[in-house]
């Protein structure tokens, strides 16, 4: 049996009005990973997640879920794979009772246990005194929550999540990355999509990022950060120095009366910084990194493919 | 034909039939009370009030004589349009995707959706017999006719509303059918009279159409004569079945309407 969660080889779709969504890409998930599949809009990670799931036909290429082709022994391989699409895919007049345990009863599960299963998983998402409320009386956040719901009622053994956390608070949005990260702890492999670059840094170890129906970058998350040459800070003081220092390397910015910035290189010593204004008798009052990490490096990828693709 | 299929394959089965009884009873007053009040004011007005006039025909009463028939219009109508409306909104709101990404074999999914309109079907056939009852004795000279015709004419029907479906792309698709297709061919298919009554031009016109097979042959079943031989309107009725099943297998598999 293969070790790989999935396996995509040389994934082409043609669209019937021509659209090259996917261009021949491929990359696998290691059993048990979290992996992150990013790219802007229309980049090609809605097609590959749906080619996966049987919801688009692909026009060539070989995609395996836990050895099993989706050409050759494609229901073994739907039986491994729970799905939360994008968009709200539910009976809007169903209870999140009978949306939950009819799926479950797609994947075989009988009735009896499906019904036991799914007072589990909705308890588990905070759900269960909802269970005999209509799907489309239940909030925002609540609909998302019941689309992972759905997705685990038959314990698959990889989870793909489309974009989850969209327009979420921030409350839920951790709650469910608690979940996530514990499915995963217990086993389960796990695919997200996600405009929240925060979301997968924090997330998931490994990433691949998909721009114009190709693959430009696959690889773990550790080893992308670590390509960021500089870093911004943003430093809160008590007062502004009358001047700013010169260090090598670093460069100073006010920002307003109370904060400056500073860009940092790679390994640069950040004690320079302190020492200074602890001469100054400044306090730093908090520091923070000025924009998230990966949407820096994400922004230069992309750009830099985009550039590349108008040669 | 099912051996190679496993448990699993039923279960999934038995969750789409529930998932569609469910669905109709859920809305029951557009689903099963307006078959009742219909059908009862056709007994009322062409039965009694017209009917008394008519007099006899086929050697029974008029509102005996059309009885079977207005009970197979209310059977084909539901048959069709729980599957076309149940179907086509799994698609509209995307629920269709539920299924398609899980391993529900393509032919459990064609079963599921054609057995969910066979239940309402059948279950609108036995209220409007009901409501029918009041205004007139029933009795039934051919049981077994009467169950295989009104099984396989419901059949029928919910294939045709599922393929109606499949191609159906806004709400109006899934409406020009039943309109203009469905509904004039039941009306001209001897439901309000016998075609021995039309010139021989007309009635040679009217063997054309299927739905007056399938109203004959319910009628032989209560009163044990009909316009044309029951073995042809059996044999149409299957060729019919086996072609549509057909067809609505292979555009489910082909995934034409519901995968990009």
């Amino acid at each position: 049996m293969s070790e790989k969660a999935l396996e995509i080889s040389n994934l082409v779709k043609v669209y019937a009005n021509n659209l090259k969504a996917l261009k021949g890409i491929s990359f696998s998930v290691e059993k048990g990973d979290f992996i992150a599949l990013l790219g802007p809009n229309g980049a090609g990670k809605s097609t590959t997640i749906g080619i996966i799931c049987s919801l688009v036909n692909k026009t060539s290429g070989e995609v395996k879920v836990y050895g099993h082709s989706i050409d050759e022994d494609l229901e073994a391989a739907k039986r491994c794979i729970g799905l939360v699409p994008q968009e709200f895919n539910f009976a809007q007049f169903e209870t999140c009772k009978q949306i939950v345990v009819t799926q479950a009863g797609y994947y075989g599960v009988p009735r009896k246990k499906a019904l036991i299963k799914a007072e589990e998983v909705l308890k588990q998402l905070g759900l269960w005194d909802k269970a005999n409320v209509q799907a489309r009386q239940l909030s925002g956040g609540m609909k998302r929550r019941l689309m992972i719901a759905r997705a685990l009622m038959h314990e698959p053994k990889i989870l793909i999540l489309d974009e989850p956390t969209a327009g979420v608070d921030i409350e839920i949005r951790r709650s469910m990355w608690e979940l996530l990260t514990q499915l995963n702890e217990q086993g389960t492999t796990i695919v997200l999509t996600t405009h929240y670059l925060e979301e997968a840094e924090q997330l998931c170890r490994n990433i691949a990022i998909i721009n114009h129906g190709e693959i430009i970058e696959n690889t773990t998350m550790k080893d992308l950060i670590s390509r960021l040459d500089v870093e911004t800070f943003v430093l809160d003081l008590d007062k502004m120095p009358k001047k700013f220092p010169d260090i090598a390397g670093i460069v100073f910015r006010k920002r307003d009366d109370s904060s400056i910035e500073i860009d940092v290189p790679k390994q640069s010593d950040l004690n320079q910084v302190f020492n200074h204004l602890s001469k100054e008798k400044i306090k730093v009052l908090s520091m923070r990194n000025k924009a998230n990490r990966l949407e820096e490096l994400f922004v230069q990828l992309t750009e830099k493919n985009a550039e590349a693709s108008h040669v | 034909m099912f051996k190679k299929y496993n448990k699993a394959a039923f279960i999934a089965l038995q969750s789409i039939i529930i998932k569609e009884i469910t669905r109709y009873f859920r809305i029951w007053v557009q689903t099963l009370l307006p078959p009742a009040i219909t059908m009862s004011l056709y007994f009322v007005i062409f039965g009694q009030l017209i009917g008394s006039r008519v007099g006899q025909m086929g050697g029974v009463s008029y509102m005996e004589y059309i009885t079977p028939g207005i009970i197979m219009m209310s059977v084909i109508t539901n048959s069709y349009s729980n599957v076309v409306s149940s179907f086509f909104s799994s698609k509209f709101q995307r629920n269709v995707e539920e299924m398609l990404v899980s391993p529900v074999p393509t032919l459990f999914i064609l079963m599921g959706y054609v057995l969910g309109g066979v239940s309402r079907g059948l279950l609108t056939g036995i209220i409007v017999t009901i409501v029918a009852s009041q205004f007139v004795d029933i009795n039934i000279n051919n049981w077994a006719i009467l169950i295989v015709v009104v099984i396989l004419t419901s059949m029928l029907f919910a294939t045709g509303g599922l393929v109606n479906a499949i191609f159906a792309k806004k709400f109006d698709d899934i409406s020009i059918v039943p309109t203009f297709i469905l509904t004039p061919l039941t009306y001209l298919g001897g439901v309000f009279y016998s075609i021995k009554l039309l010139p021989e031009f007309w009635q040679s016109v009217s063997l054309a159409n299927p739905i007056l097979y399938m109203v004959n042959a319910f009628r032989y079943g209560f009163l044990g004569f009909s316009d044309i031989e029951i073995v042809h309107a059996l044999v149409l009725i299957s060729v019919f079945i086996v072609s549509l099943l057909s067809l609505a297998y292979y555009l489910l598999a082909k995934g034409i309407g519901i995968r990009s």
